[in-house]
Formats: structure tokens, C-alpha cells, sequence
């Protein structure tokens, strides 16, 4: 379950900046640290993650660097910018207004 | 500066896009070999824990694309994808690329060109001071029925008195000028004949307008005692003066007086005709006599609105004037009883409304027809390249894409015709303007940025229209059945080809109306050139002159100057006659009536008066260009200078002010009291192709004091154009200084006078016979597809025994029945859409069945010739050949 598809639109990007919050990263380890953190209910497929951080990269919030990975070999690594800092704060705001939202009315039911 | 963050980047990904697609196939291949490292250090062997990682990422093609999406430009390199694809899918076809590229921009360039001049002369406003607010001002004469007459000079002088509605009003006419000097001080050289416009001082003004270089005229100098002052045309000055700014207060001569060049007109000025010279001020060369006549309309009134006041106010307020003036001078009958006002626009391009409209509107369905045509090849192409689409469709090539890829073909197209179509129409518009000069605001004809857009507009609008009615038939496209039908087929593709026959329908339509059009005018050109003048065209030949009064003051210096050339002509050998007639020959003009009453009978009610037509004439001028004598005789000899006392009369004349009587021996009292008794009934003739005769009345050559010129008239045998140069010789040895005009003989006469009939009529037919030549490559195209297809079809008939004429019939009936509804279909199109131009047409009917039955005939033996080679080629199919090969 949980491929990101079928997550709330824009969701994808919130996580990435999130995850990227604390240090830079490449692809893969951006894709296991959502699964690592979510209890390995989130799934990150390739085709969403890759597409979501070149359009994130070409909206400027977040910028890439090639640096050595822990293997020894090189990978893009990539970590957010000012802009990118203030945006994850917005959609965090967001989406907790939002998931309260939905919240109140679930639990009502 | 999160902007200068996306600009940076936005400049890396437009240069820096291969390096960035490298480092992308980098980046995925660093994953994948996580995944695999990963796998491995799961367990897995090495092959093994490979295969696992690339099940898991999927199509690393696809991701890659996806990923390339999101990137800026990308819709511009998609884009630059479409075309290159396009283009190369068009230069495997060069023979269809050309064409249809040759094909929509003939269709393009005619409407560029004929929009541009719609534009620039009908639509673009004058350029002057608020051209909405200047109008052209008209008497209502009822005395002659004309509700919009020209201005007598004193109603204008009433209306410039008496009115409130204008903030300033303006009066121009016409006159005839022998120029010589060029400027330089030394007279006497180069003499010329030129037309010259007259104006009020404060015409320019009330235009808004100035002179391109020099000065207007002032009020002081449009008087009659001032000295002469003339301003120069553009084209005057560049012709004759060298376009030399030195020239402006230098003396020329006109009529042998001098005249201080004050100025040049801009280019584009030409008022009150396009074809003007110069000009000179209205009141310093108009008679007083004239400028005070109540009843002489002979002049142009413009007038500049006062802001708030309407057309309708200034009209009510002109009327009350004039009517005023009606009734003040209850003695003269030609005074006009009220007032007309049009736009000044309006009164100047009025009259090219209709056929520019009208071969604007043909020029729509040329380019409507090459679309079609376009459109059709477009579909036999998406036919051969089924199979490719149906295979690109099973791999996965999206229907937009292929739609994308498909519109871009034929934006494409019509592009490459654009271009072609500019260069067309550029093309044209030369031609045009150099072949049209004294069409009105011919020197305004540009291309400007609103052509550029809507040759743009028309470009996309091909490109849309030919390109979805072809993907219209690739829509439809089931890839099972493509795939399969085209392995092996009998009876393929019916539905494409109704398409195409749909398609062939419609263009054979469109044509059938402009091939009705262009033969009605055609037709009627030909009634036109064809119509009876009342004298002799062949072979006669007719000149001008002006006698300028220095050297002309006395009515016998004329009178012997005429004598002399009369004679010295007709003794030149092969000369068989030769005559005078001022102020025009027949079919050249109206040149002036005059009012006149009978004496013999009882007088009409005071206010009322007959008027007719004036000739001056020389005793021989009737034999000379063959207007019968049809009673009494021709002026006698006597006719001379001050003695005039004959008169000659039309039979219109005299049918209608003489029923039931003998003229001859009657007499006629003119307006300058004369008194004129009839000797000769004469032959009626027109003084316009298009018109039918009026009553005429014919003066002898030497009877008129202010007479300033004739035209000569000369009859020979053999190519009477040869006789131009000796008689101009005689002119010379005579006066050295005597310019001749308007050498023509009485054919050319006649078809300067219908040069506009001609012009529509040949635009017309040359639209038309192209929109032909596209039906008939289209029926041909049509139906070679359809034997084509049916090849295996046809074999099977002849092996069932069918003979050869019965596969040619059907296929002939296939290829014939969208043309004969195409026909049907045009001909009740036509009969609506004629009636448009039916105030173009003379003396023929907007249904002309001659002209219905010849377009009919001629679009079926056209479209069966174009069927013919495909039938004929159905009938040669080798039914064993035809079996085997599907």
C-alpha cells in the first residue's frame, strides 16, 4: 500500500524537503529515509521520485551537488536552499491545517 | 533571490541540456546500482540480485523522459522534436511537400495581397487631422434627379456663410495645364500636358495636412489678382525636377503664365484625384463669374464637422440653406433644392467597395479550396502511412502525440506556403500598384504589421483546418484492424475515401461559384467593350491639345491654328478624314450640359428647365468618326468666330424635346442667350461605355469663346496608330511648344474606360481557373487512390467476367459523382451568392443561363478528363496480376 500516487497531491514534495531538512542527501537515500521513517509504510517509486526532484530543483527550492557518496562513488546530492527552507515550512503549515482538518471530520464519524 | 536561483538555472538547462541529460542517466544508474548492492547484500547472486533491482525500477527510458519533463524548455524541445520529425517525415514526400507548400501559398499569397489592399484603401483612415470628422459635401438636385451632385461654387460660398456645424469648409476642382520650364529659368522647355487639381487655400487646413516641403497657398494669393503660385506633386518632382528641393521658388509656365513653385504635396496626396500633378489656388484660376454661379456644379465641397455637431444636424442645416437659395432666384432652373453629406472616405474609395470585397471574398475560397486540397493529400498520406501509425499506435505512441506530430506536418506546410504566399503577394502588390496608378490611395498599399498578422492568422488557420480534417480520418483508426486489414485487403478503406470525395464535393463547389463568378463578369465585360458607342472604334485615332490663352487669345487665332492642322492632316496620304470635338470623344465622358430652351414653344413654368449634353464640333467631325447624319445637314462654312448661329441635334434630343415634330428649322436659345436654329439631326452616341445616350447637342467648333482646346480625330486605312508621329510633326511645326495627349485610338479609348471591368473580370477568371486546376487535381488524386485500392476488386470482377468498359464506366461514375454534386451543390450556391455582384454587372443577369450552361460543361469535361487516365488505367488491370499481387 501507500504508494505515493495515492497520497494527497503535493504530499510527495512536503517529504522530500522534509527529509532534506537536516542534511543533503541523493535519490536513493532520500527514498529509503521516507520508508525508513514512515515504518516502512511509504514507498517511494522511481517514477515519482525523480521527476518530483528535478521539478522541485528547477523551481529552485532545493539545489544539487556532486559529491563523493559512502560507497566512494559519485552521486548527486541534494539539499534545500533559503527558498526551499521558508516553502517546507509553508506546506508543513499546510498540511497540518490540513490533516487536522480531515482528522476532526474522521473522528467524528 | 530564489528569481535569480530559477533564471540561472532556466539559462544552464537551455545550454547545458546535453550535459544535464548525461548526468540524469547518472544519476539513475547510481540508484540502480544501490538497489543492486543492496539485493546483494540481501542474499541474492549477483545475476540475479541485477534483474530483481531493474524489475523494481521499471522503464528506465520512460523514467528518464518523465524526469526530462519537468526540466524548463521542455515543451520547447518537444516541440523542436515535432518539427524535425515532421520535416523529415515531408522530405521523404518531396514531390507532396512542394505541392502542397506551392499550392497554400498560392491560396495564402492572393489573400495577403488583396486583404492588404482592402486594408490599406478601404479600411486604413485618411491620413489626416480626425479624418472622422471630414465629410464631402453634396447638392440634392432634384431638377435631374442626382442626390449627389458637385457644388456650385456660390451655394458654397451661401454654405460657408450661413452655417454653424463646420469649423472650416474647402472647395476643389480640376484643370488641364501645358507645363513647360523646369525650374531652372530658361522657358519654353519640355512642354507637357498635365491634370491639375485646384484648391481652396484652405484646403490643407481644413485637411490638417501640410505640404512635405515648402508652404500652402495663403489667402491672399487664392485671388484673382494675385501672382501665380502652383504646389508640385511628389511624383512631379521626382520626375521632372529631379526631386531638387532648389526648385521651390522657381518659375515655371503654365499656359504660357508664370507660376512660383511653393511647394510639394506628400507622396500619398492625390484630391481631388489620385492622378494629379499639381495644383494651383481655386479663386486665382476659376472665372469670378464662375466662382459666384448658383447653378454651375462643378466643383468638390469638403467640410470639417464641428465637434458634437452629427451628419444628420449638418445636412438638415445645408438644405435649409440651399433651399433658401431656391427660392431666391426662382429665375434659374439648375439651382439645386438641398443637401447631401458622406464621409469623405466614403466619397473617395465608395466605389472600389464592392470588387475589392467581392475578390477578397474569392481570393477566401482559393485559399479554402487549396486547404481542401491540402486536406485531401494530407488524408492519402495518413492512408499509405497506416500500417506505421497502427504499429507506432501498439507501441505505445499516445493519440496526441501522433495528432501533435500530425498538426505539425501541417503547420508546417502552411508555413513553407506562407513564406511563398509573402513573396507572392508581394509580388502582386507591385504589380498593382505600377498597373493601378490612378486608382485611389493606390500609393497607400503597404504591408504592415496587422498584414504580417493576418497572414500569421491565415498560416495557423490552414495549418488547423487542413491538418484536423486529415487527423479527423486518422482518429477513427482501429489498430487491430489497420494492422490486420492491411496485410490483405479487397475492398479497403471506404470510409477515407468518402472522406476525400466529401472533401472533393465541397472544393468542386467552391469552384463552380467562382468559375460563375468570374464568367458573369467576364460576360459582362464583354457587353461592356461590345457595346454600341453610336460611332466608328476601328481605326481611328484621337488626340488632345490645349491652347493656352496667351498665344490663343482671339477667337481667330484659334479658329486658323484648327484650320491649319485640319487641313495639313487630311492631306496626309492614307489620311480619309479627320475632325474636332471639344471637350471628349465618345465614351470618355460626360463633359458638360447646358440648359436650353425651345423657341417655338410656348415657355415652361418659371423655375423649370431642360438641359442636355454639349458638344463643340467641326463640320467634318460626323464623317470623321462615322456618327450617321441622319437629317438636314452639317455646319456650313460659315460657322465662324462670333457668327455661330447652328445647331445640331441628337435623336434622343430630338425624340424627346421634339415628339411628334420637325426639328429642322427649329430653334434653341441657350443659357448665354444665343440663339441657335437646328440643321441637322444626328446618330446618338455614348459619352460612357456603361451608360446608355443621353440627349446631345452639338455646337460648331468655332461658336464657343472660351474654348481652350479640342481633341483631333483621324479615320485611315491599314494600323492608324502609325499616323501618331507625322500628325504630332504638323502639331509641332505649327506650335513648338504644343504638347499633345493622349494618343488613342478609339479601342483604347474604350478600354481605358472599362480598364476596371477588365481588371475584375481577369482576377476573377485567373482565381477561378486555379481553383479549377486544384478540383481537378484533386478528382484525379482521388480517384487514382480509389483504383488503387480497389485493384483487387477489379480483378476479381474481370475474372468474373467483366468487361474492360464496364470497370472503366464504374470507375469513371465513382470519380464523376462528387463532381456532379459539387456542381449541383455550386450552382444553388451561386445563385444566392451572384446576387452580390449583381450592381457590378452590365446588362447581365445574375443568373445568366449562358453563363450556368458553360461553367457546367466546362467543370464536367475537366473532371472527366481528370478521371479519365485513372478509369482507363482500372480497365488495363491483368486480373491474375491483380489476384497475385494482394
Amino acid at each position: 500500500m501507500g504508494k505515493p500516487s495515492d497520497l494527497v497531491q503535493g504530499t510527495l514534495d512536503l517529504l522530500i524537503l522534509k527529509t532534506l531538512s537536516t542534511e543533503a542527501r541523493h535519490g536513493w537515500a532520500i527514498a529509503k529515509r521516507i520508508q525508513q521513517l514512515s515504518g516502512e509504510v511509504l514507498q517511494v517509486q522511481q517514477g515519482s521520485l525523480y521527476p518530483a526532484l528535478h521539478r522541485l530543483e528547477q523551481q529552485g527550492w532545493i539545489k544539487a551537488k556532486w559529491m563523493e557518496s559512502e560507497t566512494g562513488r559519485q552521486a548527486k546530492f541534494y539539499s534545500l536552499t533559503t527558498a526551499g527552507r521558508s516553502q517546507l515550512e509553508k506546506e508543513t503549515a499546510s498540511w497540518e491545517r490540513l490533516s487536522g482538518a480531515i482528522n476532526l471530520i474522521v473522528q467524528e464519524g | 533571490m530564489r528569481w535569480l536561483a530559477r533564471l540561472a538555472m532556466r539559462v544552464e538547462m537551455l545550454f547545458r541540456r546535453s550535459r544535464a541529460a548525461g548526468r540524469l542517466d547518472e544519476e539513475l544508474g547510481f540508484h540502480l546500482e544501490q538497489q543492486i548492492a543492496e539485493n546483494v547484500a540481501a542474499g541474492m547472486s549477483g545475476e540475479e540480485a541485477r534483474h530483481a533491482a531493474m524489475r523494481a525500477f521499471g522503464n528506465r527510458a520512460a523514467l528518464r523522459d518523465q524526469a526530462r519533463e519537468t526540466w524548463s524548455w521542455s515543451e520547447v524541445e518537444s516541440m523542436v522534436r515535432d518539427v524535425r520529425i515532421a520535416v523529415r517525415t515531408l522530405l521523404r514526400t518531396p514531390g507532396f511537400a512542394l505541392t502542397a507548400i506551392l499550392v497554400i501559398g498560392l491560396g495564402i499569397g492572393a489573400n495577403i495581397a488583396l486583404f492588404a489592399v482592402v486594408h490599406s484603401v478601404l479600411l486604413q483612415p485618411l491620413p489626416v487631422r480626425d479624418p472622422d470628422r471630414l465629410v464631402r459635401l453634396y447638392e440634392h438636385s432634384s431638377f435631374g434627379n442626382f442626390p449627389y451632385n458637385q457644388s456650385a461654387a456660390g451655394v458654397f460660398a451661401e454654405w460657408k456663410k450661413q452655417s454653424r456645424s463646420f469649423s472650416d469648409m474647402a472647395l476643389a476642382g480640376y484643370a488641364g495645364y501645358n507645363l513647360s520650364g523646369t525650374g531652372s529659368g530658361t522657358g519654353g522647355q519640355l512642354p507637357e500636358n498635365v491634370r491639375a487639381g485646384v484648391l481652396s487655400w484652405n484646403m490643407l487646413p481644413t485637411l490638417g495636412i501640410e505640404p512635405a516641403l515648402g508652404r500652402n497657398f495663403t489667402a491672399a494669393e487664392d485671388l484673382p489678382s494675385a501672382n501665380g503660385t502652383v504646389l508640385l506633386s511628389w511624383g512631379l518632382w521626382k520626375r521632372r525636377f529631379g526631386g531638387n528641393p532648389v526648385v521651390l521658388n522657381e518659375t515655371i509656365l503654365l499656359n504660357g503664365k508664370p507660376y512660383t513653385i511653393i511647394g510639394v504635396m506628400p507622396e500619398w496626396f492625390g484630391y481631388p484625384e489620385q492622378a494629379m500633378q499639381l495644383w494651383t489656388p481655386l479663386y486665382h484660376e476659376k472665372p469670378a463669374s464662375l466662382m459666384e454661379a448658383l447653378d454651375d456644379h462643378e466643383f468638390k465641397a469638403i467640410g470639417r464637422l464641428k465637434p458634437g455637431v452629427t451628419q444628420a444636424e449638418a445636412v438638415t442645416e445645408l438644405s435649409v440653406i440651399t433651399a433658401r437659395i431656391r427660392k431666391e432666384h426662382p429665375d434659374l432652373a439648375f439651382v439645386s433644392n438641398g443637401a447631401n453629406i458622406r464621409p469623405l472616405l466614403d466619397s473617395i474609395v465608395g466605389d472600389l467597395k464592392t470588387p475589392l470585397y467581392v475578390l477578397l471574398a474569392a481570393t477566401g475560397c482559393v485559399l479554402l479550396i487549396a486547404c481542401l486540397n491540402v486536406a485531401n493529400l494530407l488524408v492519402a498520406r495518413t492512408t499509405a502511412r497506416r500500417r506505421e501509425l497502427a504499429i507506432r499506435t501498439a507501441m505505445g505512441g499516445s493519440r496526441m502525440r501522433l495528432l501533435r506530430e500530425h498538426l505539425m506536418e501541417s503547420l508546417i506546410l502552411s508555413a513553407a506556403g506562407g513564406a511563398v504566399g509573402l513573396v507572392l503577394a508581394w509580388g502582386i502588390l507591385a504589380w498593382l500598384v505600377s498597373t493601378r496608378q490612378e486608382m485611389a490611395r493606390v500609393t497607400a498599399i503597404h504591408v504592415d504589421w496587422v498584414v504580417g498578422g493576418f497572414t500569421l492568422a491565415l498560416i495557423v488557420l490552414s495549418a488547423v483546418f487542413a491538418g484536423l480534417i486529415s487527423s479527423f480520418s486518422a482518429k477513427s483508426e482501429q489498430v487491430l484492424g489497420a494492422l490486420q486489414e492491411s496485410s490483405r485487403s479487397y475492398s479497403a478503406g471506404q470510409s477515407r475515401a468518402r472522406l476525400r470525395k466529401l472533401l472533393l464535393v465541397l472544393e468542386v463547389a467552391l469552384t463552380v461559384v467562382l468559375l460563375v463568378g468570374a464568367g458573369l463578369l467576364l460576360k459582362s465585360y464583354d457587353r461592356l467593350r461590345s457595346a454600341d458607342l453610336g460611332c466608328m472604334t476601328r481605326g481611328v485615332l484621337t488626340m488632345g491639345f490645349d491652347l493656352p490663352k496667351t498665344h490663343y487669345a482671339q477667337p481667330a487665332q484659334r479658329a486658323n491654328f484648327f484650320d491649319t492642322l485640319l487641313d495639313r492632316v487630311r492631306h496626309l496620304p492614307g489620311v480619309r478624314a479627320a475632325g474636332l470635338v471639344f471637350p471628349v470623344v465618345p465614351g470618355d465622358g460626360y463633359g458638360g450640359d447646358n440648359g436650353f430652351a425651345i423657341v417655338e414653344h410656348p415657355p415652361l413654368p418659371q423655375g423649370q428647365g431642360v438641359f442636355a449634353i454639349h458638344r463643340w464640333v467641326d463640320p467634318e467631325y460626323f464623317s470623321a468618326i462615322g456618327i450617321p447624319l441622319l437629317r438636314g445637314r452639317t455646319f456650313g462654312d460659315n460657322q465662324r468666330p462670333g457668327h455661330a448661329t447652328e445647331i445640331i441635334i441628337s435623336k434622343l434630343f430630338a425624340r424627346q424635346y421634339f415628339p411628334n415634330e420637325d426639328p429642322i428649322g427649329k430653334h434653341l436659345k441657350t443659357n448665354g442667350s444665343h440663339l441657335y436654329e437646328v440643321v441637322g439631326i444626328v446618330g446618338d452616341t455614348r459619352f460612357e461605355v456603361g451608360e446608355p445616350p443621353r440627349p446631345m447637342m452639338y455646337f460648331a467648333l468655332d461658336a464657343d469663346d472660351d474654348m481652350d482646346g479640342a481633341s483631333l480625330v483621324i479615320r485611315a486605312g491599314g494600323d492608324v496608330t502609325h499616323y501618331a508621329m507625322p500628325v504630332q510633326q504638323i502639331v509641332q511645326q505649327l506650335d513648338r511648344d504644343l504638347p499633345v495627349s493622349d494618343i488613342l485610338t478609339m479601342d483604347q479609348v474604350i478600354g481605358r474606360n472599362t480598364a476596371d471591368a477588365n481588371f475584375d473580370a481577369t482576377l476573377l477568371l485567373i482565381f477561378a481557373a486555379s481553383s479549377l486546376l486544384l478540383a481537378a487535381v484533386g478528382l484525379f488524386g482521388v480517384l487514382s487512390y480509389v483504383v488503387a485500392q480497389r485493384t483487387g476488386e477489379i480483378g476479381i470482377r474481370m475474372a468474373l467476367g467483366a468487361r474492360r468498359e464496364q470497370v472503366a464506366g464504374l470507375m469513371l461514375g465513382d470519380g464523376l459523382r462528387p463532381a456532379l454534386y459539387g456542381l449541383v451543390l455550386g450552382l444553388g450556391a451561386s445563385a444566392v451568392v451572384t446576387r452580390l455582384i449583381e450592381s457590378m454587372l452590365y446588362q447581365t443577369r445574375a443568373l445568366d443561363p449562358a453563363v450556368l450552361v458553360t461553367v457546367s460543361l466546362i467543370l464536367l469535361v475537366v473532371a472527366a478528363v481528370a478521371c479519365l487516365l485513372p478509369a482507363w488505367r482500372a480497365s488495363r488491370v491483368d486480373p491474375m496480376q491483380a489476384l497475385r499481387t494482394e
